[in-house]
């Protein structure tokens, strides 16, 4: 085994606001070389199927011909394997925690596919929920990470900014197919300075897609998904 | 300063019994608080405002929810006993990655072969057994799935043990995974297991007042 870390990582298409984004970022922070193969989720690779057999999704980080899954648990192994600074997560075991439950609360809470691909009253109750619970995670921001700025993690986007960023970043996009404001500064101010500082970072600016690409990609996923619908009806 | 903990739990819910697992495998004393899940206690409010939900870890005074983070929080504190976590990076992922799958597997499915009938309750019990199937293939000639001690993945997959009896009434699963039936009953040998688990007759008992509750036959 040489020197040389191999650095693969498996994700969907780059147009997406996905968990690869998350770990993409990551890897680049940390400046991490590492080799992408996009996947396309309806025509998964014989690698990819080999790397994470038991659920078959992407993003699958592979080091050194070794696989890890969840984007979640890959962002902690990036942290714990290349120690060095940026560090994604804080040292603090009580801060760590409060930083991976809220990572918990946005993975189960902040789902924007069900929003996305709703109708009519069922849409208008997910709006509701949705900025209930971004109220609920701005109260949080402001209750357990107030000595932090411009990011939860401080000087520099972590953990629980990459889990919170890939998706919060692409909000315009969102709110322009739901026809509806989700995150709007006067009610979350907080949360907003936190997305426009986001935004405005280099490397996840790169990273993210631009608002056009991203509004036709989602666009294109809702109608692919009602016209598989119909075929199956 | 003096340590203060407090857990706040109900006892059959296999993640408070993680947190007192971990908490006795590294000798800490704390305060046991019953939790009533019908009238919520003022603390339990005020410590879980999110979710309203137990387990709660109280440490001097500052509240850790959600079960797999309260046991890689009391890991991390009490660095100096029984580690539960690896050292290893990627032996740490795996073990995470096995947790997650746990409770996104093993969990739900096992709450819908509870709460569902026919084809769907079917369906739920076809997942269970093939998610348990995949653990036993994970622990493979190990004793535990921390290797030669308890680690992680044991104190978060051991609760269901006290579920056993009440999931056989069920559907047999305990004759297709064998290995992890025998794993469960050495786990259990280890007295911080044992004392944490509530006897599986009497969470039987709990079930099937559940279902009265909820009108469930």
């Amino acid at each position: 085994m040489g020197d040389v870390s191999e650095v693969k990582l498996f994700g969907t298409w780059s147009g997406s606001p996905s968990p690869t984004k998350r770990v993409e970022i990551a890897l680049k922070l940390k400046g991490i070389p590492y080799e992408f193969i996009q996947e396309d989720l309806g025509n998964k690779s014989e690698s990819l199927l080999q790397y994470n057999p038991v659920h078959k999704k992407v993003p699958v980080l592979v080091h050194n011909g070794k696989p890890i899954a969840e984007s979640a648990i890959i962002l902690e192994y990036i942290d714990e394997h290349w120690k060095y600074a940026p560090k994604l997560l804080p040292e603090d075991p009580y801060e760590r925690a409060m930083v991976r439950f809220w990572a918990n609360f946005i993975d189960e809470k902040l789902r924007s596919r069900a929003l996305v691909m709703s109708e009519g009253e069922e849409k208008a109750k997910l709006i509701k929920e949705y900025i209930e619970n971004i109220c609920v995670l701005e109260e949080g921001i402001k209750r357990d990470f107030s000595g932090k700025s411009p990011f939860l993690n401080g000087e520099s986007p972590g953990y629980l900014d990459l889990v919170l960023g890939s998706s919060a970043c692409s909000h315009r996009a969102i709110e322009e197919i739901v026809g509806a404001k989700l995150i709007m500064p006067e009610i979350h101010p907080l949360f907003f300075a936190w997305v426009t500082a986001m935004k405005n970072h280099p490397v996840v600016k790169e990273t993210l897609p631009p608002h056009e690409g991203l509004l036709n990609h989602v666009l294109k996923y809702k109608q692919r998904t009602l016209e598989l619908l119909n075929t199956k009806a | 300063m003096a340590n203060e903990v407090t857990l706040l739990d109900f006892w059959p819910s296999p993640f408070g019994m993680r947190a007192r697992i971990a908490l006795s495998l590294k000798g800490i004393e704390y305060e046991y608080k019953e939790e009533n899940l019908l009238e919520k206690s003022p603390l339990l409010l005020k410590m879980n405002p999110v979710h309203k939900k137990i387990p709660v870890l109280i440490h001097n005074g500052k509240s850790i929810c959600e079960s797999l983070i309260m046991v890689q929080y009391i890991d991390e504190v009490w660095n100096d006993k029984s580690p539960l976590l690896p050292k290893d990076p990627y032996a740490r992922a795996v073990a995470r990655f096995w947790a997650d799958f746990v409770d996104k597997k093993v969990y739900v499915s096992g709450k819908r072969i509870r709460i569902t009938k026919g084809e769907e309750q079917e369906a739920a019990k076809k997942e269970f057994i093939e998610s348990l199937k995949l653990l036993e293939n994970e622990l493979g000639d190990m004793p535990y799935f921390g290797g030669e001690i308890l680690g992680y993945l044991d104190v978060v997959l051991v609760p269901f043990y006290s579920w056993f009896y009440t999931y056989e009434t069920y559907g047999k699963f305990k004759a297709e995974c064998p290995k992890l039936v025998a794993w469960a009953k050495r786990c259990m040998e280890n007295e911080s297991v044992s004392k944490s688990l509530p006897e599986q007759e009497r969470v039987y008992g709990f079930d099937l007042k559940l279902k009265k509750v909820y009108g469930i036959e």
